[in-house]
Order: C-alpha cells, then structure tokens, then sequence
C-alpha cells in the first residue's frame, strides 16, 4: 500500500488514520526517525570521559558514550556477535564494554578489543566486528543530536530558525551553557506520538485543560494565551514552531516570566547583570523559549521533553528541568518547580497526557474522518523576519509541523 | 526503648490501623480528610529512577512540602484535574508492615504496597514500599512524612495523579 499523503494532510485538516495506522507508523520510522535529526539528550549527561547512558531513538537502544578523548559517540547496544545487549546498566563509566554471552569486549567508540579463545577464530586479531554506531551525531548547545542517515541536511541545517531559540535557553545562564543533571522523568501515554508534539505548541487548550492549576496557583499563565494576548505562535519552518511569549512578558517586570522576582534570586540577577550589562535586562524579562524542535525536542521555558515513539498508540515523554550552569539558587526553584509540573504526577502534564490520551480513544471513532486544524488560518501573516505567524491560542505552529511532515513522509524534504 | 519513648512511639497495631485508614481516604477520594492527616512539616515524596536519589538534586514523580500537598489537594478538589476527573478507581493493600525506628518524636514505619487502578485507560497495579513517619498528636496520630518507591520507579510510568 503506497500512502497518499497529500491526501491525508491538507492545509486545514489531517486524517485520522495518521494518528492509528500500523504502516504509517513504521514508514515515520523510517522517513523521520532513522533519517533526520533526533534529540537523544544532553553532552552534560555523559560530563566526564567513560561516562555513559543509555538512550532511545525510537525503538533503537543506544548507548551515549564520551571516550578519553571528551568524543561523545553514540552506539547501538547490540553485540556484533550474536546480538547480546553489550550494556544492561543505564549508566555509569567504564572505557570499555564487556557483553555477558560469550565475553567479547568493545571500546567505548564501538571498536572491538577482543574475543575470549581467539583459536576459534584463526587467533587473534582476526576478526574486525564493531559495534553499530549512530552514522551522524552532532550537538547544539549542548544537545546531543542523531541522524541514522549517513548523509543528508546538517544539523545546523535541520534547526534553522529554532537554533536561535535555543541560544535564547543557553544565554539565561551565567557560564553561557545550560546542564540537564537533574535525570529523567519517563512518562508513559496511549497515545500516538504526534498528539504530543501538537500539544506542545497548542496555546489553545491551556486555559481550559489547566485551568483547574491555574485557579488555585493564581498563575498568569492562563492570560498569555487568551484572546487579549499580545503573544504569538510562530511557525518557525522545518516543522519547528514556538510560542513567542515574549510580547506579553516585555510588560513585565524581571523573572517575571518565572513567576518570580528579582529580590528572590539576588544572587543570579546580580551574576546576570556583571556578565551582560545593560543587556541583562532584556535576557531577564524575555526569559526562556516555548519552542518544539521538530520532531521531538520540546522546551517549555523551565523544563526539556524528549518525545520518544514506542507504538502507534504509545509513547514516552522523557522530561528533565532545565539547570543552568553557574547558577545554584535558580537551579533549585527551576527543579522544583519543574517536579511540580511535569511527568506522571505534574499538575500540569498529567491533564496534557489525559488529553492526549483521549484524542487517541477518540480518533479510534469513524466519523468524522478529520481532524481540524484551521483556527487562525484567516488571521496569519508574515512577520519582519518572514515568519509565519499567528494569535498566541492559533494552530500556525500544527500547521508547520504537518506541512514538513508531508514532504518528508513523500520524500521532497529529508 | 524506654518507657516514654514507649509512649510516644507507636505499636504496631497503631501503626497498621493510621495506614489503613490513611489507605482508605486516598483510595475513596476523600480529599479533605486525607489532607487532614499531614502535619505542618509534612514531606510526600515519590522518587524516580530509584530510591536513593537527593530530590533537591534529581528529578521526583512527587516532591511536596505542605504548601505543595495542599495546591494538589485544591486542583483536585476543581473538579477538573482531569487526571483525576473522573477519578480513578481504586483499591490498595498494605502488608509486611514493620516498625523501623522512632526518632524523637517520630515512629518510623515501613510497609509494601499493592494499588489496582481502573480507569478508561485500562488497570494498572502500582506496587512498592512505602516509608511514614508517624507522630502523636493529642489522642490523634499525624502523618509527617511518606516515601513511596514504586518497584517500577525506574520505568516509564502512566499518569500517576491520584493520591498514592
Ligand atoms: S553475543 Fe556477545 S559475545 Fe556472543
Ligand atoms: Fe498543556
């Protein structure tokens, strides 16, 4: 079966199948997940030389490795044997890893050292058999990215626009350079993957969905999304899109974009300030992105997602908060408000995942075939950079993603 | 243990009947009343990934001071957490309960866990141990402290948005 995508993908509504078809999802596999660029984690998660963790790119186990000579490699967890895992612990440090079946050993850039009773196999040295490595890895700020394609965009290629918005997260900390140290949170939906990624720029549904944290918290967040906000969804092209709070947080105060101010992080503002000058002040009141890096680097201001596919109708949110190096008194505010937030229990994601776990269970239903995605499609227009772009609470941002999805499930785009 | 300490540590019969009742307020939805049991020191805390992490360092599924319990107690109460709207259903067993320690004031009690949840998603069992720290208060018993290591912490897990 050859999918039409330019069927099932028009300006103003998608198909419900893309949300529930077993082919559709294993050709996304294909055409997304082993060939363009895939957030995998963070250089600070492997900080010294032999420290290593494991990792997902879809269904692909990876070991995220840094060797002796600060190189960080991505290989595949697969012994070149007879297949064994080569690595059962999450983490750790080690230059070297040992598979448990018959004892063959491996550098921790892939290569192999050796095999136990080499006469087997003509002595030693005989046999070159590496373990599989992530063709293409490139970082970003930081981020760890992998491309199982051997050739294609670069990764600065692949950001485009949505690199300047992590250089915003990078530049909110004193040193220049943001940590995720903080480990991970795995939170687990039925859900298919892309209802995630809509999710995350859709600024229509937070005043409803999280209206009940809204309301008892006394948070302003509500306000940034409704009718009468000045901020903006922007598409920000290659898929890419974010919600540009900005516009509303310039009205405000320092921090204010945290929910907090500056008599409360003395220490950090001052830092800021002795490092930036005048343009400190910009830094603080602009705060930090609300951007979706396609297809699967969320960053919600305070928090980083790592979308993970497991099945059609399942996937993992992986979610860490946000550490920014040189600054321990926000470090502790940005976790804790971050654990308050996010992952199975967060008063703000666990309604998310309610949602779209629902939409999964509602899709199942025959009719209509469609799913909507118009609002807004009247009132967008250009920004001065050439920016798509519309009301803080429109669908611009779905419409981008769905727009590079279809040239890249029919092959125009890579 | 000496004599005062006797009285201010609790048996294990007391220790069983405040879990069981603490149980029962968390698996019948009884908001007010479960919130009632926490002291104004209270700490509920539900590592991830293990159960000796430093929750001031590493990410937690929960990690809540007082002030913190009783936001979730008041998102709840909306009536649109809809995590939790409809609530789950559930039910829990607790068992292999054991006295630790008493330190100070405190009785520290450990004892497992079994949780079914039903909800549209489907069932789902939750099961771990479970840490309190119990303190006498009057002729009532008051919750200051629970810990709750799910044998899946180091899993991905469900939206986890009852009281556990
Ligand atoms: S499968 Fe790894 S050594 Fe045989
Ligand atoms: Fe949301």
């Amino acid at each position: 079966m050859t999918v039409q995508y330019s069927e099932l993908i028009q300006p103003e509504r998608v198909h419900g199948s893309l949300y529930t078809d077993q082919d559709i999802f294993a050709e996304e596999l294909q055409r997304i997940w082993y060939r363009t660029w895939v957030c995998v984690g963070h250089v600070s998660e492997v900080a010294r030389p032999g420290d290593y963790v494991r990792k997902k790119v879809a269904s692909q186990d990876v070991i995220m490795t840094r060797s002796k000579d600060g190189e960080v490699s991505l290989l595949l967890n697969r012994c070149a044997h007879r297949g064994n895992l080569v690595c059962e612990d999450q983490r750790g440090n080690s230059s070297t890893f040992r598979c448990p079946y018959h004892g063959w050993t491996y550098r921790n850039t892939g290569e192999m050292l050796g095999y136990p009773y080499n006469q087997g196999y003509g002595g030693k040295g005989k046999l070159s058999l590496n373990l599989g490595r992530v063709p293409r890895v490139d970082t970003y700020q930081g981020f760890v990215f992998a491309s199982f394609a051997a050739d294609g965009p670069s990764l600065k290629e692949h950001l485009g626009a949505a690199a300047g918005e992590l250089d915003r997260l990078a530049r909110l900390s004193p040193e220049g350079e943001i940590e995720l140290t903080a480990g991970w949170l795995q939170h687990r939906a039925k859900a298919n993957w892309k209802l995630l990624v809509e999710n995350e720029t859709d600024g229509y549904h937070p005043q409803f969905v999280h209206g009940s944290v809204f309301s008892v918290t006394g948070s302003h967040i509500g306000t940034l999304y409704s009718d009468k906000s000045a901020a903006v969804t922007r598409d920000l092209g290659g898929g890419h899109s974010e919600n540009d709070l900005r516009p509303e947080f310039r009205k405000m105060e320092p921090m204010n974009w945290f929910g907090t101010s500056e008599a409360r992080v003395p220490d950090y503002v001052a830092k800021m300030r002795a490092l930036h000058g005048e343009q400190a002040e910009e830094i603080l009141i602009e705060g930090a992105p609300h951007v979706m890096v396609f297809p699967n680097l969320f960053v919600a201001e305070i928090s980083v997602f790592m979308i993970n596919p497991v099945a059609v109708d399942e996937t993992v949110q992986n979610v860490t908060a946000v550490q920014l190096k040189g600054a321990p008194e926000m470090n502790r505010r940005l976790l804790s408000q971050c654990i308050g937030s996010v992952g199975p229990a967060g008063m703000l994601l666990a309604d998310d995942s309610e949602m779209y776990e629902r939409n999964q269970r509602g899709v199942a239903a025959r009719v209509p075939e469609w799913l909507d995605i118009r609002r807004g499609a009247h009132r967008e227009r250009i920004d001065e950079n050439g920016f798509r772009i519309g009301a803080a609470n429109d669908e611009t941002g779905m419409r981008g993603f769905w727009s590079h999805y279809r040239s890249l499930m029919e092959g125009k785009a890579r | 243990m000496s004599g005062v300490a006797g009285h201010i540590g609790l048996d294990v019969r007391e220790a069983e009947r405040f879990l069981y009742r603490e149980a029962r307020l968390a698996d019948e939805h009884d908001y007010d009343g479960w919130e009632a049991l926490w002291t104004d020191d209270a700490l509920y805390w539900v590592p991830a990934g293990g159960d000796d992490t430093d929750p001031e360092r590493q990410m937690s599924v929960i990690y809540d001071n007082r002030h913190r319990i009783a936001t979730r107690i008041k998102q709840l109460k909306t009536g649109k957490r809809y995590a939790q709207s409809p609530p789950s259903n559930l039910r829990r067993l607790i068992s292999n309960v054991e006295i630790v320690t008493v330190e100070g004031t405190d009785t520290v009690v450990g004892a497992n866990f079994l949780i079914v949840e039903s909800r549209e998603r489907g069932t789902t069992m939750w099961a771990g141990r479970a840490t309190y720290r119990l303190r006498r208060a009057g002729d009532d018993i008051r919750l200051a402290y629970k810990k709750v290591v799910l044998v899946d912490s180091a899993q991905a897990l469900f939206t986890l948005a009852f009281l556990i």
